[in-house]
């Protein structure tokens, strides 16, 4: 879940070779049928338990009107929540500004990811500790990354504002960055656009680093020039590290909580659907309304996941 | 052949000058002294991007308070002043959720790796039916928004759901429990793509020679997988060390609060007090183990990461 966030995100597309559903035919293959399924079944119950349980009770529970800690009979309310959460202007706002941050933030990753991988693209001094130094970001802890950057957002004492306006002299006058409603979001687009760029660059560049030299040499002999170059040979060869990143930074994305939760804890200016969410189902102990929310966040997820999947199978094959 | 390749000017990617080789008396020209100087300054900037807001916590956690609070900031601490660590290392509450995290972070890797390695173990080295649809089931789940089955995990962790179970709200085991559900689909997805890289013959010479399933596992494919267990140990402890979301529903005190939530929750020593200084050093404490520990592991690391954007 989260750790598709954090840590190593792109799981590796599987050569699953496709098999009949017909039993082993040997005494041999069908122990070692049982014996697999003996060596998964630890981990299938875990997994059962404590992820697939939650998730079913989660649909059951947006249909109840179930309140935590409250000994009220739960009675079966039907669509009730779903109706309220899409009348609720908090949800609307939040659904909003989750889109909005989704947009810029993978928007703003995935050009600058470029620009980068494309520079550390090439031999020279000191690569090394060029792609060594962009992991420090991805390496920090999130509510880490946004305590850090809540004190250089900071209004009177912050660095943003020195650099902005006694430094570089490009505002007259200070400002008040993640206290100002219009402000705050993009604020926080920029933290999380610095935390994750040059994850991005990393992948992209691993991409890169598999086309072959002699394309390039190739077209350079034919007369084309650095921009021909990118669009019409470095991009479509790109595309499909391109896209299978996309996808997973925009999942990762929508359901953003930490850098929020952290830097604005419930601010409607700056709410996401996963903030809204946990609100509802721990702050106002509304287990039926926030259950809805989750499973309509579920679901938007589950798409990009089967997107996700199939492509996979796409590659596969 | 191969001078004419020496002579020509090599292709660099895009937005690149040329090999520094290249770059000779003979083909220097004022475009390419441009661009070098271009690329140079880019990468410095990048450099600046990257690092700078860490370098900003870590001077900022060694300033005194005297020049934290004052204008214009002073980008190189004129004197270091330890006194934000001593409030931090002497703070109970921060030192008790320092030990959490890592009782927390340690225990659900162990587990994760125990019943993951026998999984990816079956999953990996055996053909039988229902193990694509189980596969498809990991991946997904390393995928699933937490936030979608944070209500019925804190029902389950107060014992209200199908079974009699202890209350377990506010303590580490609740955490360990919950974790597992991001830890274990990813360590069950990455192990299977290590032990399917391996070669069968070593597998099949100790079948031949009647070794059963359980001793191949143990005693061969074991010690082979060992950097993949490495690798894939850190980044679930990485992942449990920085989870936030879960610590903060499912704790409320010091008997189970992880650092995560302590640095969120970070006050001053009396509420005029702008905490930041603190906040910067106990981030520092937070982050300088898993720097050192990415830094040292930095290839394997790089090579996980990126190995299904490769691939893919």
């Amino acid at each position: 879940m989260e750790v598709g966030a954090e840590v190593a995100p792109v799981p590796v597309p599987t050569l699953v070779k496709r098999r009949p559903w017909s039993p082993p035919d040997t005494a041999v293959g069908r122990r070692r049928e049982k014996f697999a399924w003996l060596l998964i079944l630890p981990s299938l119950l875990i997994v059962l338990v404590v992820a697939v349980y939650p998730l079913v009770n989660t649909f059951y529970l947006s249909f109840t009107n179930k309140r935590l800690g409250s000994t009220r009979e739960v009675r079966n309310v039907g669509l009730e929540n779903y109706a309220n959460l899409f009348t609720d202007p908090l949800w609307i706002s939040s659904i909003v500004n989750t889109l909005k941050f989704t947009f810029f933030s993978v928007g703003f990753e995935t050009v600058l990811g470029m620009i980068i991988a494309l520079t550390i693209n090439s031999n020279f001094r000191g690569r090394g500790l060029v792609r060594t130094s962009m992991l420090v970001p991805w390496a920090i802890p999130t509510v880490v990354s946004a305590t850090m950057w809540q004190w250089m957002y900071h209004d009177v004492f912050g660095v943003v504002n020195d650099i902005l306006v006694n430094r570089l002299h490009l505002l007259d006058q200070k400002v008040a960055w993640l206290a100002t409603p219009s402000l705050a979001l993009p604020a926080i687009i920029a933290v999380d656009v610095w935390k994750t760029t040059p994850f991005m660059a990393l992948l992209l560049l691993a991409g890169l680093q598999v086309i072959p030299s002699d394309v390039f040499e190739a077209s350079t002999v034919d007369g084309a020039s650095k921009w021909q170059q990118f669009w019409q040979i470095t991009l479509p060869l790109l595309r499909p590290a391109l896209v299978v990143a996309l996808i997973f930074r925009t999942m990762d994305a929508f359901r953003v909580f930490d850098v929020i939760f952290v830097m604005k804890n419930y601010a409607p200016e700056t709410m996401s659907v996963a903030v809204y969410t946990r609100q509802k189902l721990i702050d106002l102990q509304r287990l039926g309304a926030g259950s809805a929310a989750a499973v309509v966040i579920f679901l938007i997820i589950l798409a990009f996941v089967v997107m996700y999947t199939r492509l996979v199978r796409v590659e596969e094959g | 052949m191969a001078q004419q390749a020496a002579v020509r000017p090599q292709a660099a990617p895009i937005g690149v000058p040329y090999d520094e080789a290249t770059v000779s008396a003979r083909h220097f020209s004022f475009g390419k002294l441009v661009g070098r100087v271009f690329f140079w300054l880019l990468i410095v900037v990048i450099m600046i991007y990257t690092l700078f807001p860490f370098y900003w916590a870590i001077v900022s956690s060694i300033s005194p308070d005297a020049a934290l609070f004052n204008t214009p900031a002073q980008y190189w601490p004129s004197r270091i002043d330890w006194s934000h660590y001593q409030y931090v290392l002497r703070n109970d509450d921060f030192m008790k959720a320092l030990a959490n995290s890592v009782v927390v972070s340690v225990s659900t890797v162990v587990l994760a790796l125990v019943f993951g390695s026998f999984a990816a173990y079956a999953l990996g080295r055996f053909q039988f039916r229902g193990r694509t649809i189980t596969l498809y089931v990991i991946l997904s789940m390393t995928m699933f928004p937490a936030v979608a089955i944070l209500g019925s995990l804190f029902l389950m962790i107060r014992g209200d759901w199908l079974l009699p179970t202890p209350n377990l709200y506010n303590t580490k085991t609740a955490l360990v429990i919950t974790y597992l559900t991001f830890t274990l689909p990813f360590t069950v997805w990455v192990l299977t793509n290590f032990f399917k890289q391996m070669p069968g013959e070593l597998e099949e010479a100790a079948l031949v020679d009647g070794a059963g399933p359980f001793r191949v596992f143990w005693q061969i494919l074991l010690p082979l997988a060992l950097p993949g267990l490495v690798t894939t140990g850190l980044l679930a402890f990485i992942g449990a060390w920085n989870e936030f979301l879960y610590a903060l529903t499912f704790t409320n005190d010091n008997n189970a609060r992880t650092v995560q939530v302590a640095i969120a929750n970070f006050s001053g020593r009396t509420q005029y007090e702008l905490p930041y200084g603190n906040k910067m050093a106990a981030a520092v404490l937070v982050t300088l183990p898993l720097i050192v520990l990415v830094l040292v592991f930095q290839r394997k690391i790089l090579a996980g990461l990126t190995s299904g954007a490769v691939k893919g």
